[in-house]
């Protein structure tokens, strides 16, 4: 059997590299995708503890967090298509104002 | 020899099983193709390939011999990850999806029993939904890897209308699954198991305990789905000669575009397999399983096919053919007698043997479909799979679960 | 010797983070988008390594062939190209990413500490089947049930609302 502690150790590295990615990238479509990769390493705690305690709780809450997921990537790359069109670029370093 | 299988079974068996299943795969793909071309020759009124072997059987073959020594250039520009990476994925998910369907009920060789399918899990169907999700991707990065602007449009007009149809697939299948109670795909065949043979099939629902229902309307929805979802006629538009060049695989040549080809018609395969385990029963035999008599079946069908080919090999007009043709007739009377007279061969051949038979049938009728039915204009293909399929599917699901609700009670 | 099940675990643990390291390296979206698919694929065989069937499933159908097509498609729309170089300040980058990765480092640090507490795993399998699972979902979380669909069908309508032409 795989400990526990060997799936929390890989979730919290997949979230460090996801914060490297969101802080580090330019690209506004690549940040969200950095979002997806943190929340992707907090649904494998949850299923990891939910497997360690024996209770289906755990994996009945990924399920709400890949839905939420979804839908936030739904409204989020709408929004992006637009800001893209108005600003004509999409580097996050020339929509930091709110002034076109 | 049971030893040796009973401690390292696990590790040989599926690998046997994984090589058999690839050369059958392969093998079949090929002469579909083949079928193809002579069904829809015929539908036109004309011969389709009769040149190459007799009645042109060697045709796969010269094809093969072609992508192989065709030129396989690479247009400037491509991106190369996503151009490299499209027809290996689509070719890779199409045969991963045939691992988990079950060919026949477990079979018992040498003492070790084994599922007749590669994998048995628990949640088949699901992984054959996430196959099918997957798939997008092959003809995504296909369009998008050449750098050509009619691939891209291809492309992404064929991947809209693929995860358009992967909604009304998924949802028409929820009728049997009610009705299975279970996502795998060997227990959704057992539950299809009566007394009355064909009449217990899902298509027409009289299953043992009255747990059932008609999912008249989850086939039809399935089946339009499935072919949507294969992009063939008639929802071909991404891909057709006439309109958009070859769509997203206008710059793939010879071997990526082999691997393209052959990766449609094992999906192909696959989807008319999931239709016929679904709806029709999968490897049950269409008589009740009391009347034993058509255990013989098989042999009575093999017989008089190797008599025929052999009597139309012997005047056939090449040498070639008058020295191929009597064999192969000869092989399939042999094989006929063969399992008349050995009943435990028969036994076990009984469940492919159906298996087979009807995943011909629909292959068949994806065949003549596209012989005879022009295709959809693009907006009338999303038009129908959002505003007619959908909830015509959901319906269907709709009225399966207030049935069983109301026999359950 | 090491159980297969551990190297089964290495390895798409591995994958995985191959795929996270490629997703900042890459200089292009689209290969940043393959990355994710190709970390998100490994978690789902990790999630089937846990016996979390159904979860394994649909991470895969929901967020590897819907959520990420929609990348996919958005990328190849907006024609996203190379990343531009970034003015970000050369201590930015010699300071920060370091301490970012010791950051994660000293999360991961503790928790292989506390592995005494940690309760061990039970057998795989037997209790997250599909049917547990949708009884408990319709039974203790009903209410987030029915709020996740409205949650749904407000994005369906705001991404349709966004997506309109103006007049």
């Amino acid at each position: 059997m795989v400990p526990t502690n060997y799936y929390l150790i890989l979730s919290a590295v997949l979230f460090g590299l996801g914060v490297v990615a969101f802080v580090f990238k330019r690209n506004i479509i690549t940040l969200f995708m950095a979002i997806e990769l943190m929340l992707n390493a907090v649904n494998l705690a949850f299923v990891a503890f939910s497997q360690a305690l024996g209770k289906p709780d755990g994996e009945v809450f990924v399920l709400f967090v890949i839905v939420v997921a979804a839908a936030e990537a739904a409204v989020g790359l709408g929004i992006i298509i637009l800001t893209a069109r108005n600003r004509r670029s999409l580097n996050v370093e020339h929509v930091d104002l709110l002034k076109l | 020899m049971s030893e040796i299988l009973a401690k390292y079974g696990f590790l040989i068996v599926p690998i046997i099983k994984v090589l058999i299943l690839v050369f059958v795969v392969l093998t079949l793909d090929a002469y579909l193709t083949w079928l193809e071309r002579k069904v829809i020759a015929h539908i036109q009124a004309r011969w389709g390939p009769h040149r190459v072997g007799p009645h042109g059987l060697l045709q796969p073959l010269a094809d093969g011999i072609k992508f192989i020594l065709k030129e396989d250039p690479m247009p400037t520009g491509v991106d190369k990850k996503a151009y490299f990476f499209a027809p290996f994925l689509t070719l890779m998910l199409a045969l991963t999806s045939l691992s988990v369907i079950p060919f026949g009920p477990d079979i018992t060789i040498f003492g070790y029993t084994t599922n007749f399918g590669i994998a048995d899990v628990n949640i088949s169907l699901l992984v054959l939904f996430a196959i099918t999700a997957l798939g997008v991707y092959g003809i995504a990065l296909a369009g998008w890897g050449s750098n050509n602007k009619y691939s891209l449009l291809g492309g992404l007009r064929s991947s809209a209308q693929m995860i358009s149809y992967e909604l009304a697939l998924t949802l028409s299948v929820v009728g049997v699954l009610l009705i299975a109670g279970d996502f795998s795909l060997k227990h959704i065949v057992e539950k299809q198991i009566g007394d009355f043979g064909l009449l217990s099939w899902n298509i027409v629902g009289l299953t043992k305990g009255g747990g059932g229902f008609t999912q008249i309307i989850g086939c039809v929805c399935f089946f339009i789905a499935a072919i949507a979802e294969t992009n063939r006629v008639p929802f071909d538009l991404p891909e057709a000669e006439s309109e958009l060049v070859a769509g997203f695989h206008t710059e793939y040549a010879s071997m990526k575009f082999a691997m393209f080809f052959i990766g449609e018609y094992t999906s192909m395969i696959a989807v008319s397999s999931l239709f016929t385990i679904l709806f029709f029963g999968g490897w049950l035999s269409p008589f009740p399983a009391s009347w034993t008599i058509t255990h013989y079946l098989p042999s009575v069908i093999f017989i008089p096919l190797g008599l025929w080919v052999f009597y139309d090999g012997i005047r056939y007009e090449t040498i070639f053919g008058r020295l191929i043709l009597p064999g192969l007739g000869a092989v399939f009377t042999v094989l006929g007698f063969a399992l008349f007279l050995f009943s435990p061969v028969n036994e076990v051949i009984q469940g492919p043997f159906w298996f087979f038979a009807k995943v011909g049938a629909v292959l068949f009728f994806y065949i003549w479909m596209r012989g005879t039915l022009p295709r959809f204009r693009y907006d009338q293909l999303m038009d129908f799979g959002w505003k007619f399929l959908l909830p015509v599917s959901i319906a269907n699901v709709v009225l399966t679960s207030a049935v069983i609700m109301w026999r359950m009670k | 010797m090491i159980s297969g099940v551990l190297v089964i675990f290495f390895l798409l643990a591995g994958l995985a983070l191959l795929g996270a390291v490629s997703l900042i390296w890459q200089s292009h979206p689209i290969h940043s988008a393959l990355s994710l698919i190709l970390v998100m694929v490994s978690l789902a065989g990790l999630y089937l390594l846990m016996g979390a069937e159904f979860v394994a499933a649909v991470q895969i159908i929901v967020y590897g062939g819907a959520v990420m097509v929609l990348f996919i498609f958005v990328i190849m729309l907006l024609n996203a190209g190379v990343e531009e170089r970034t003015n970000i300040s050369k201590m930015a980058t010699f300071g920060g990413v370091p301490l970012a990765m010791a950051l994660g480092l000293i999360i991961a640090a503790a928790i292989a500490r506390s592995s005494g507490q940690m309760p061990a795993p039970a057998a795989s399998g037997a209790m997250s089947s599909t049917r547990e699972l949708s009884k408990l979902l319709f039974s203790e979380f009903v209410y987030p049930f029915e709020l996740t669909s409205f949650l749904i069908l407000v994005a369906i309508l705001g991404a349709i609302v966004l997506a309109q032409r103006e007049n």
